[in-house]
């Protein structure tokens, strides 16, 4: 089958892709376009690991369908460094050991600099609960909230 | 998931007259639909994608009331300022929906169109019988693990819980659908189960939701949303209630009152008996805590899901009393 011809914005490049009905962007960013950054981990929206930022909106990819995204813009975590140059979420979960097996990281990272460019002075609380659709099941979220609560010191002084 | 074909819909009318063919369905958030279809639940042939579509996500809120477009997302609902100063029981039933991320997808017309969350619906692998997926074809749930289950409004088909918030406030404040030209209160948009679980909505094949209307009353305005359950987010209710007030001018005598409840009941419960017992009287602790017991009344548990029984009046009587503490 030919497939459903798609022409979207990732990362700042224009992407254009053809995929099938019943592919998921979350598919069609992993096996045909080899962002692998994002996860598969329920499929079914619970866990965040597959979360990108659609049209400035934090969604879980493997609820969208691949040709939905036509004409949109997507941002995933392969977008965040710079070359060498680590975001500055990256960094601090770095020097926080906010992950351990990595599988929830990309899913946070995004949806953290989701949560930070809305609200750059979030509480503890207002991270977890912006953080709540984001599963980790090795560290316990105190590292992780440790790590974008000082994220955010940096980036507000930047 | 099965296969299907995708279409993208370019106007109202085309996605109307496309999704009333059999096996289509209407795809906008896909937070319950996409969910449904790779655990099997969900077969369509073709879906008709209406995201595209323009202008159906507008939110216009005025001295009348509020008018919600299908499409806005539940997010953007939650955090519009007049919807939270004019209704904060809707943007707070909305906050404490889903995550950021079903939020942000999900839109308003399709949380009305949301599914219950029973294990055995969700299942088909497992468990054949599903009144509500084939119709006679039995209930697993009873007689199951019943912990989540409604206990008012079910029948000997289906004890299905409706799992939404959204809706919970919407009845309470006599909000209607609109399905194009015709037009529902959403307390009849949503149908008891019956002998007939697999129709829960009324709703016909060509319609679709373009909007939702919620009727400005001082009501709403004093109201609402506390949401019992075994995790402070992103978890269902156990029990819920949406609830406002208005005061007569001594400030203690309720004039207007609304109650309504969700995670116990097969549809969004509004419960009048709770509203008529007090309207008229002064707001005393004692007195909204007899009358909230009314909020139950016809219950039937199965089990383990008895808690909600005993749960509910409680959830019901605190949300009243803190209204009454922000005079």
């Amino acid at each position: 089958m030919a497939g459903i011809a798609v022409s979207t914005t990732i990362n700042g490049d224009i992407t254009e892709y053809l995929c099938q009905p019943d592919e998921t962007l979350l598919d069609v960013l992993r096996d045909r376009l080899g962002l692998t950054g994002a996860k598969e981990g329920c499929g079914t929206g619970d866990c965040g690991a597959c979360s990108i930022i659609l049209d400035n909106r934090l969604v879980c990819s493997c609820l969208v369908l691949g040709a939905e995204a036509e004409g949109r813009r997507i941002e995933t975590v392969e977008g965040m460094a710079h070359g060498d140059q680590l975001h500055t979420l990256q960094q601090k979960f770095l020097e926080h050991a906010a992950l351990q097996c990595g599988i929830c990281t990309p899913g946070f990272l995004i949806a953290a600099k989701d949560l930070l460019a809305k609200n750059p002075d979030p509480s503890e609380e207002e991270i977890r609960f912006g953080l709540a659709g984001n599963l980790c099941r090795c560290t316990g979220y105190d590292k992780i909230v440790r790590a974008v609560q000082d994220a955010a010191i940096v980036m507000k002084g930047a | 998931m099965r296969d299907f074909s995708y279409l993208r819909a370019t106007s109202t009318d085309a996605a109307r007259q496309a999704a009333a063919l059999p096996g289509a369905m209407l795809l906008a958030g896909g937070t319950t639909l996409i969910d449904l279809a790779k655990c099997g639940v969900a077969e369509p042939d073709t879906l008709v994608d209406i995201t595209h579509l323009k202008g159906l996500d507008r939110i216009a809120v005025d001295e009348r009331g509020a008018t919600i477009g299908a499409l806005a997302r539940m997010g953007h609902v939650a955090d519009h300022a007049d919807i939270k100063s004019r209704f904060p029981a809707i943007s707070e039933a909305l906050w404490q929906a889903a995550s950021a991320q079903i939020r942000n997808m999900a839109t308003i017309g399709g949380n009305l169109m949301q599914r219950t969350r029973c294990p055995y619906f969700r299942d088909p692998a497992n468990f054949a019988a599903c009144n509500k997926r084939v119709s006679g074809s039995g209930c697993s749930a009873i007689g199951g693990v019943t912990r989540g289950h409604a206990v008012l409004g079910t029948s000997e088909a289906c004890i299905a819980m409706y799992p939404g918030d959204l809706a919970t406030a919407l009845v309470a404040f006599d909000a209607t659908v609109h399905l194009g030209e015709r037009k529902l209160l959403v307390d009849d948009f949503f149908l008891l189960p019956g002998t007939t679980p697999d129709r829960e909505h009324a709703i016909e094949p060509g319609e679709m939701i373009t909007a939702i209307a919620i009727p400005g009353s001082a009501a709403a305005r004093r109201s609402t949303y506390l949401k019992i359950r075994d995790r402070q987010s992103y978890e269902f209710a156990a029990a819920s209630a949406a609830v406002g007030i208005e005061f007569e001018a001594d400030g203690r005598t309720i004039r207007d009152l609304r109650v309504a409840l969700g995670g116990v009941a097969t549809k969004p419960w509004r419960v009048r008996a709770v509203e008529d017992a007090l309207k008229g009287k002064v707001l005393e602790p004692e007195t909204v805590r007899a009358a909230s017991l009314l909020a139950v009344e016809g219950a039937v548990d199965h089990g383990a899901n008895h808690y909600k029984i005993e749960l509910a009046p409680r959830v019901v009587a605190r949300a009243i009393l803190k209204l009454g503490e922000t005079a």
